[in-house]
């Protein structure tokens, strides 16, 4: 394919902005009169409030409003960054109000304070008094399964969100065709995404009365509805706006902050309001990963073909459904284009307990899944003697696939070369012969996990998308989209993607990177690596009716007709021969100034991909271990994907080094530690919480092997989660090729790691 | 937003001491990197603080005229790991400094401020009690000297007495002369950690002998500590792996170490063996010895 903007690495549109520090984040933003927002959270994991007294708290001076649920309205919704749905059958469960009369887990929001400053708004809540009935909690998703165990939420009678599964054919029938069943149990922990911005929002009452809300978010127009539900106000009186963001991961695709900023500014008469997050608090009180506890039974021929799997899973969402049970069913749908099973049987249950609230984050259940199978996969090859890559290979779905369930097929698949490449690029052959016969305090091995994934959310949500462009006097454009940058680049690659389709040089399209509820078009926003895949179709159309009638007003001028021509770097030339006819600046001015033909050019695009694509890669690492210390040391990593086209390479590797990171620390060292007794988040901060240096992330690989998708603008595929999904397994194998312990857990830390090989005999 | 009483700064050591007289409760702010995150924690509240920060007097690296090595408690750990003399006569020092925090605290985290916070944490601690390193303190009324083990009472708790300021780090040339060592620091990250363990060693020996081993441990008991036990039977000790694993487990009897959500009893005390076994093959191998498996 013969393009010239796309596929190329052009400088991000925002890189000058961001490193010289002239982009703007909510937390920039200064208001004349800002008033500082304060939480006071509960200290109990599970306690009713029978009395709360702020008499005191409001005495003092500088304090404008203290709210408690006494005061602020009590609507239910839902904070899950969805789309919304009319079924209401198919709506995220509604289970908060903005402060509630009970807490549901330590550091659960029980009143707020508004003062004139932070240290005045911190004082004030030590001034609340909460008279608290605590009751017991249920810290595992065990306990809160037991029958009578205490209810996290009175409405839900066994703590059960949702338990809805699926299942493909007669696993139990097809386990009696299979020569072999094997079995296995997995864990993962919670963990947090620790973006460097924690949620941060501001609101205030505008003249008309309309409520403003500025804020760190992937998701501005559910923000708006979301505000609109909680406070019960017409949607259309919310308006709100996300500047430059630092980082999300998914944490951002949840309503945090806004409901309550909103009523915080309600209740001063409409002055501005700041709410933000430390990192504390981020830590414990915005959302986590969910955990999962999974059982997998598989059936193979000794051939070793994949039959069957049954595959068990226990997800804990914490005190609030937030993303519930949607982590769950997705984790469950994401691996089926993987490998070819004749039946699947999938058994989630998503469980309320009183911890901190699980909701979406980067890989939205598909790095908890991919652990388990991922590890399971390689332990059955090693049962049947069989190298476990040559096992995967045999049993990969690949192209022609189609999901029974969801009706997605897969038209593009470059999985088996992606492996191939990986285990050039890691020596694989070589080092398995070297690293054979080990003995001493350090061992090396080499180990490797795929994945699938999918671009977008279809066919389980709405994939609306929204493109604007404004075509200005000098032949360059305002682009508009309603999906939000939040560092992995799509400002950028949508602005290539416009570029490449009208004709015009990169430098020549202006992104509009700032979203705002009043302004941009309406687009459901960053989440499920879909901004390429959907909202990249969405710019594709606008910018092809801009080129449309671009090339249709020239025809007005010169009587070339419009199919005679084309632009190409800002000039539309002849298309046959490639003759310059005009500049497009030339075009571009009579569009505005002609005395009678005069009509400004501009689209206002809407895209409904009701498509999708599964996307593929793999993770090699080699590790080595220190026997006597319980050390895991990842030496070498690469990463191979197939994500379609690759419309900007370095911003690609980019991602993929930002995923395998967040994969490193899943594997070896992150995890939020909860006390047993109390429920209490024990490393609410970085220092205590694992999150790995750049001193611990080997030079990471990364490599693509390109496909060109037909589903989607340029042949792309999603890359903004993948990058995380198959690193964990993929080194969980290597530690096991290291030292034939199979972990069944993450993280592998040291103490773990230790226990572990006391066990083994290794110690 | 830090929740301030009073904010003082001094120039001169004099003038330190003289406010400190006058006010007790002040509390010493040297780099920060200790009392502010105290403060933002609420475990300091409404502090009045006094900067030394100023004292340019408390900053320098000196080597005396007879071997002494005195040390600015305001010396930055940047500062101490690239130091020439440091790096020269007691590079256990320089590499206990370069593994604490990461760039940005080590430029502006000082070592007389890792000392007086009292941490069994503190990276320098066990280099420094390893070296038998002496600490000046000044009053108004009084200066006296006292040995770093001895200045060490509890997590957190040092004999700092009211009015006293650290103003000098002493290490005396016959506690380094002739001595290799090794620091490691064992944590979970590689850089912006605490360590889980920290395990200094010196030693000296002859002819494949030693002649005199120190083992100084960090987050092995509720302060650092020296391991009596297993430097007197070091003594005149054959350099071989028995000797060198015997050495690693009395190592542990002289630790107190606990359980907590950071690690177990177990493992803590099975890292004690294996790391003083380890640092101290290196500490050989780095004064001439032989390399032992």
């Amino acid at each position: 394919m013969d393009y010239r903007v796309v596929g190329k690495s052009f400088q991000r549109v925002d890189a000058v902005d961001k490193v010289t520090g002239k982009a703007k984040y909510t937390g920039d933003f200064f208001e004349r009169d800002m008033l500082i927002g304060k939480v006071l959270r509960s200290p109990y994991a599970h306690a009713r409030i029978k009395k709360i007294d702020v008499s005191k708290a409001k005495s003092l001076p500088g304090v404008e409003a203290v709210l408690t649920y006494e005061n602020v309205p009590h609507n239910k919704f839902a904070t899950a960054g969805h789309p919304y749905a009319l079924d209401p059958k198919k709506r995220d469960v509604a289970d908060r109000t903005i402060l509630a009369d009970k807490a549901r887990y330590v550091g659960d929001e029980i009143a707020a304070v508004v003062a004139v400053d932070e240290l005045t708004a911190e004082e004030a809540l030590k001034l609340i008094d909460v008279e608290y009935e605590v009751l017991e909690p249920v810290l595992t998703p065990e306990d809160a399964l037991k029958p009578g165990a205490p209810l996290v939420h009175e409405d839900r009678k066994d703590n059960v969100l949702s338990s809805f599964g699926y299942e493909i054919g007669n696993v139990e029938e097809t386990f009696k065709d299979c020569d072999y069943v094997f079995e296995d149990e997995f864990e993962t922990s919670i963990v947090q995404h620790c973006h460097m911005e924690t949620h941060v929002a501001y609101a205030y009452v505008d003249g008309n009365g309309r409520i403003v809300v500025v804020t760190s978010t992937q998701i501005p127009h559910i923000v708006r509805r979301v505000v609109g539900q909680a406070l019960g106000i017409p949607w259309g009186k919310v308006r709100v706006i996300k500047p430059y963001i630092g980082g999300g991961f998914g944490n951002k695709q949840d309503i945090v902050l806004e409901p309550l900023v909103a009523a915080m500014t309600l209740a001063v008469g409409g002055r501005p309001v700041k709410l933000e997050h430390s990192r504390e608090e981020s830590m414990v009180a915005s959302r986590t990963r969910h955990s999962f506890k999974f059982k997998i039974k598989t059936g193979v021929t000794k051939e070793g073909k994949l039959v069957a799997t049954h595959i068990r899973a226990i997800s804990n969402t914490g005190a609030y459904a937030s993303h519930g049970h949607s982590i769950a069913s997705s984790a469950g749908t994401k691996f089926r284009p993987l490998y070819n099973f004749k039946a699947i049987k999938y058994d989630p249950v998503t469980v309320y307990t009183n911890l901190p609230v699980a909701g979406a984050m980067r890989g939205y259940g598909a790095p908890q899944i991919h652990y388990a199978l991922e590890c399971h996969i390689e332990n059955i090859a090693r049962k049947l003697n069989m190298d476990p890559i040559e096992f995967r290979k045999q049993n990969f779905a690949g192209v022609g696939f189609q999901d029974p369930i969801s009706g997605v097929r897969t038209y593009t698949c470059g999985l088996k070369e992606c492996v191939e490449r990986g285990k050039e690029l890691v020596n694989w052959t070589a080092k398995k012969a070297k690293y054979a016969k080990q003995t001493g305090d350090k061992r090396r091995g080499v180990g490797m996990a795929c994945f699938s994934y999918l671009s977008g959310t279809h066919p389980v949500s709405i994939e609306i998308a929204g493109a604007r462009i404004v075509l200005n006097q000098d032949g360059s454009i305002q682009l508009q989209i309603g999906a939000t940058e939040i560092g992995q680049g799509s400002d950028t690659v949508f602005a290539q993607i416009a570029a490449e389709t009208i004709g015009i040089r990169m430098d020549q399209v202006h992104v509009i990177s700032t979203q705002d509820t009043d302004i941009t078009p309406f687009d459901t926003g960053s989440y499920a690596s879909r901004q390429t895949y959907v909202t990249g179709m969405a710019v594709k159309k606008a910018a092809e009716e801009v080129k449309a009638k671009i090339l249709d007003f020239t025809w007005g001028m010169t009587d070339i007709p419009a199919s005679a021509l084309d632009i190409k770097d800002s000039n539309i030339i002849y298309k046959h021969n490639g003759e310059i006819v005009m500049p497009l600046e030339e075009v571009a001015m009579r569009t505005y100034y002609d005395v009678v033909h005069a009509k400004p050019i501009t689209s206002d695009t809407s895209n409904n991909a009701r498509v999708n694509a599964p996307s593929f890669g793999v993770t090699f690492a080699e590790v080595e271990v220190d026997i006597k210390t319980g050390k895991i040391d990842v030496i070498e990593i690469y990463n191979v994907h197939d994500a379609g086209t690759i419309l900007n390479p370095q911003l690609a590797e980019g991602q993929v080094h930002g995923g395998v990171s967040m994969g490193l620390g899943y594997a070896l060292s992150e995890q939020l530690l909860i006390d047993e007794k109390t429920g209490k988040v024990l490393n609410n901060n970085l220092l205590d919480y694992k999150l790995p240096t750049i001193m611990d992330t080997p030079e990471i690989g990364v490599d693509f092997v390109e496909t060109n998708e037909p589903t989607s603008a340029y042949g792309v595929k999603s890359l903004g989660e993948p990058p995380v999904i198959s690193v964990a397994p993929a080194i969980r194998n290597a530690v096991l090729d290291a030292t034939g312990v199979a972990f069944n857990q993450i993280p592998m830390n040291p103490q773990r790691v230790f226990e572990k090989f006391k066990e083994a005999g290794l110690i | 937003m830090y929740n301030l009483g009073n904010y003082y700064e001094a120039k001169t050591v004099d003038e330190a001491i003289s406010l400190l007289a006058e006010n007790p409760n002040l509390k010493i702010i040297a780099g920060g990197t200790d009392v502010l995150v105290k403060m933002h924690g609420g475990k300091l509240e409404k502090a009045e603080l006094l900067s030394i920060h100023g004292i340019s007097s408390l900053r320098n690296i000196k080597v005396l005229e007879d071997g002494t090595i005195s040390i600015g408690p305001l010396a930055t750990f940047t500062q101490i790991a690239n130091d020439s003399n440091i790096k020269k006569y007691i590079p256990i020092l320089a590499e206990a400094s370069e593994s604490m925090g990461g760039p940005q605290i080590r430029n502006v985290a000082t070592i007389g401020g890792n000392v007086c916070n009292g941490a069994t944490s503190a990276d320098s601690a066990s280099s420094l009690f390893v070296l038998n390193a002496k600490l000046r303190l000044q009053s108004l009324k009084n200066e006296r000297i006292v040995p770093i083990e001895e200045f060490y009472l509890g997590p957190g708790k040092v004999d700092l007495r009211p009015g006293e300021i650290l103003t000098e780090i002493i290490i005396d040339k016959k506690d380094y002369s002739g001595f290799s060592g090794k620091y490691i620091k064992f944590a979970m990250r590689n850089a912006m950690d605490i360590a889980t363990l920290g395990v200094a060693v010196l030693c000296k020996f002859e002819n494949n002998v030693f002649d005199e081993v120190r083992i100084g441990l960090g987050v092995a008991a509720p302060t650092p500590i020296r391991c009596k036990e297993a430097e007197t039977y070091a003594e005149n000790q054959n350099i071989n792996p028995a000797t060198i694993t015997e050495i690693g487990k009395l190592a542990v009897k002289s630790a107190k170490a606990r359980t907590s959500w950071r690690a177990s009893k177990e493992y803590r005390e099975h890292l004690i063996k294996e790391l003083t076994g380890r640092a101290l093959k290196e500490a050989i191998v780095r004064g001439g010895g032989v390399e032992i498996a």
